[in-house]
């Protein structure tokens, strides 16, 4: 059967399942005993194995097969987790993801081999699992996720283990009396089968007034979800006989096989343990027990299996649909359209005669409403959790960690932090980059902290919060912090800077040096970092997205890097000024308060202009000058001045005439013509003119 | 408007089938040639919005049907005297890689031509003036001089600068 079509889902599915195993194994490695977080790891193993294998990448399915088997020993408590252990099963992933690569650039699974990994695994299990003889793990490994459907997989009757409610027990005996038969219906799919739910779906029509359905097991709900493997069951009243029934059933495409039983209720819960048990009979008695132990369990996650995935369900699947971001990129353009002509309604509507008819104003209004809020949801559906991309930091900080052989931890805060999704994908690599320097060249080692009198564990923090219209990703480590000293030297060495220009240098110029390229302090290159095509690539990453990036260290305690993004790349809320004669756009996010403040208010301090405003003193730009808008006139009286911020900086922004906020579109005015990075893009006005926005975080 | 004006001038130039065909403009008393395939649009000399801290031959950006456009002084860019805008005064829009337009101020748009490449005598003259680099090659039709520019370098150079 032809499965290429299927296989971008495949990718796509593939990468979440890594992604949840990665995370989850990496919980499980601090908490050994976590339940929730094995079942996880299994659930995410199977369903792995189930669409490897229905794709046909042999490999993949034999790989996650052998994990699963681990995974198994270690839910059922036969094997300890250990460290080793979790190296493996990591390295297992590793390669997955190499298969999963290969896949996705030739459909194919390549010539990797995971063998040695594999016999790892096996390893594990001979030596681990002391309930792990003969060959009753890989059986039972083979069992779907959830327990309670652990009992379909084995042959035929699977209806057998399917447990009726009160109610649904009252409705067999109503069948009952009315003369019906009650019949227990295993049906298999073939593996081949892809679309098993459309596939169950056409067994239950087919039954559709031939019978009652009492009760199926998994649910209808699960069987939409695909949440089974190749076997379903069902209990059904009818009329009919069985033959019949069957031939129903089997008239189903891709339908392996169907059983059609009478049904007999089972002596409650235990019925199902009872028939395994008679089978691996002569195993029993080596093993009483653990089956003892299972037993109970079997039962409470039985009652709990129900709950469970609805629960999980209604966190995790949030009905979507995959869109292509060009057809996001029309929509966004033609919003952008309608934006442009609604402001051209609102100028007309303030100039001309039409103005003073109150229902073309009315309608404009509501014009501006609804296109206010088209763009607000245009703009959210573009929007992606940051988690997408940070979530698999903390595994590149363990290896890091064992790498380097020095130890550290990750802490991560905000991960469900917004960013347009053309910013995610790009952001990846220099976070990525940020991390890793602060592990390799920020911690120092551990004898070191310890010297130091810090905890020997190094922590680093990446924490993501929104931040007017920005969004703020902070890089932060224990470490010993950024020698500056030592950065200057460097420089001078490499001819950067001159001696003279090193001594006059601030701190904070001096930190700036480490964004040029190829610079690089460590004295050793590392496979980790090193090799000077650092910072200045972060640099240049952040800002083609229009963002920024700084370094702030202390000697001894750490260093951190902040990048701000701008939250939304196409409209925002601006305030529109006059500088001169000229119209200039202040994106309204980055502004605080807007002042009327007195010419004799203005200060000196350190030769520069600045006020005091509430205790704060702000210093000044004007615009003026910095824009190169020379005009004669005397001095006002009075300025009205824009308080803007950047993170915890402040400035005024004196401006000579505000004109009111409105929402704009931004352009890009091209990389032909130079600005200086003052002139964040430009917008077109109602009237057709083209305004000019002010970069806030470059002018500050 | 615009569009109108091409097509005038493209059926005036498509009297002769062979070479290429270039817009010729006028800054001063010089004709230039420009590779018609750059040129998307010419359109009348509008509203400049001013672009502090840019290059002095940018005069600013225009709104181009909704697009933010740049917009250069040929004249500025050439080394020449700034310009005196009449109603004559054009702005070649030309397109260039990656759908980045500049738009290039010039005094007049004359006609378009069909130039043979193998007519275009290179420059080996006049080495000395700053815009030589600019020149492609220079052509003779009906007793007069074109100059044919390459445009990409106009522009590249200007990033450069």
């Amino acid at each position: 059967m032809d499965t290429s079509q299927y296989l971008d889902i495949f990718i796509d599915e593939t990468k979440e399942h890594l992604q949840s195993l990665n995370e989850h194994l990496l919980v499980l490695e601090k908490e050994p005993d976590n339940k929730d977080t094995i079942n996880e790891i299994f659930r995410a193993a199977h369903s792995l194995k189930g669409m490897a294998g229905t794709m046909g990448f042999e490999k993949m399915k034999r790989l996650t097969h052998d994990m699963e088997n681990v995974f198994q020993e270690i839910r059922n408590d036969n094997m300890k987790v250990s460290s080793k252990l979790v190296d493996i099963l990591f390295r297992g992933l590793d390669d997955l993801e190499g298969y999963l690569k290969s896949v996705q650039d030739t459909s194919t699974e390549g010539d990797l081999d995971s063998e040695d990994i594999i016999k790892g695994l096996k390893e594990f299990l001979e030596d681990g699992g002391e309930g792990a003889d003969d060959e009753a793990p890989a059986q039972e490994s083979a069992a779907p996720a959830d327990n309670a459907e652990a009992a379909p997989v084995s042959e035929g009757g699977g209806f057998t283990k399917v447990v009726l409610a009160d109610e649904e027990k009252a409705q067999v005996d109503k069948a009952r009396e009315e003369g019906k038969k009650i019949y227990g219906i295993t049906v298999q799919l073939m593996e081949t089968c892809i679309l098993k739910s459309a596939r169950a779906f056409l067994v239950f029509k087919s039954l559709e007034g031939k019978g009652d359905l009492i009760k199926s097991a998994p649910t209808i709900d699960e069987i939409e979800d695909e949440e089974f493997e190749f076997e379903f069951s069902m209990i059904v009243a009818t009329e009919l006989p069985p033959e019949e029934i069957k031939s129903l059933i089997m008239s189903v495409s891709e339908i392996k096989e169907a059983s059609v039983e009478l049904y007999n209720e089972p002596a409650g819960a235990g019925a199902a343990e009872t028939e395994k048990e008679a089978k691996t009979e002569e195993k029993a008695d080596k093993k009483p027990e653990k089956k003892a132990k299972e037993a109970p369990k079997a039962a409470s996650q039985q009652s709990n299996a129900k709950q469970q995935p609805a629960k999980s369900g209604s966190k995790h699947t949030v009905r979507s649909v995959r869109v292509d971001i060009e057809k996001l990129d029309v929509l966004m353009n033609l919003v952008s359209e309608l934006i442009i002509a609604k402001n051209g309604l609102v100028s007309i509507s303030s100039i001309g005669d039409a103005g003073d008819d109150a229902g073309f104003k009315e309608q404009i209004e509501y014009l501006e409403r609804v296109t206010t809020n088209l763009h607000e949801s245009v703009m959210k559906v573009r929007m992606v959790p940051i988690e997408s991309v940070v979530n698999r930091f903390p595994r590149m900080i363990r290896d890091i960690s064992k790498k380097l052989d020095k130890k550290m931890e990750l802490y991560m805060t905000g991960e469900e932090t917004e960013l347009d999704r053309t910013v995610i994908d790009e952001i990846g690599d220099p976070l990525m980059h940020l991390l890793r320097n602060s592990a390799d060249h920020g911690l120092e080692s551990n004898e070191e902290r310890v010297k130091s009198g810090k905890p020997e564990v190094g922590s680093i923090f990446l924490d993501a919060y929104q931040d007017g219209n920005n969004v703020v990703i902070e890089v932060r480590d224990d470490g010993a912090g950024i020698n500056v000293e030592k950065v200057k030297a460097k420089a001078v060495e490499k001819g950067h800077i001159t001696r003279e220009q090193a001594e006059k240098m601030n701190d904070k110029d001096a930190i700036e040096l480490l964004f040029r390229p190829s610079f690089s302090t460590a004295e050793q290159i590392s496979e980790l970092s090193g090799r000077g095509v650092g910072l200045d690539v972060v640099r240049t990453n952040v800002e083609s997205l229009g963002g920024s990036i700084e370094a702030r260290t202390e000697l001894g305690v750490g260093s951190t890097f902040t990048i701000r993004l701008p939250l939304t790349l196409a409209i925002i809320q601006a305030l529109m000024s006059e500088v001169g004669n000229e119209k200039y756009a202040i994106p309204l996010g980055s502004i605080q308060t807007i002042e009327d403040v007195a010419s004799e208010d203005i200060k000196f301090v350190q030769g520069k202009e600045v006020i005091s405003l509430r205790g704060n003193v702000i210093p000044i730009i004007r615009l003026r000058d910095v824009l190169n808008i020379h005009l004669e006139g005397e001095e006002p009286a009075s300025y009205t001045i824009v308080i803007v911020n950047k993170g915890d900086k402040q400035a005024g922004l004196v401006i000579d005439n505000l004109i009111g906020q409105q929402e704009i579109v931004i352009k890009s005015i091209g990389h032909y013509i130079n600005n200086d990075k003052m002139i964040g893009g430009a917008t077109i006005l109602g009237d057709g003119e083209v305004a000019l926005i002010l970069d806030v975080n470059a002018l500050v | 408007m615009d569009n109108q004006e091409l097509e005038r001038l493209e059926a005036l130039g498509s009297k002769v089938t062979e070479g290429k065909q270039y817009v010729v403009i006028k800054l001063g008393s010089e004709q230039f040639g420009i590779d018609i395939d750059y040129v998307d649009n010419i359109v009348r000399m509008q509203r400049i919005t001013r672009v502090p801290k840019s290059q002095t031959y940018y005069k600013g950006v225009i709104n181009l049907r909704g697009d933010v456009v740049p917009v250069m002084s040929m004249r500025i860019k050439m080394g020449m005297t700034p310009d005196e805008y009449t109603n004559s005064t054009r702005i070649i829009i030309a397109k260039f890689e990656n759908n980045a337009y500049v738009g290039f101020i010039v005094d007049e748009v004359l006609q378009i031509v069909n130039i043979d490449n193998n007519t275009l005598e290179k420059p080996t003259f006049r080495k000395h003036n700053e815009y030589d680099n600019y020149l492609q090659g220079v052509a003779k039709e009906n007793n007069t001089l074109i100059s044919v520019l390459d445009l990409n370098i106009v522009v590249d150079e200007g990033e450069n600068q």
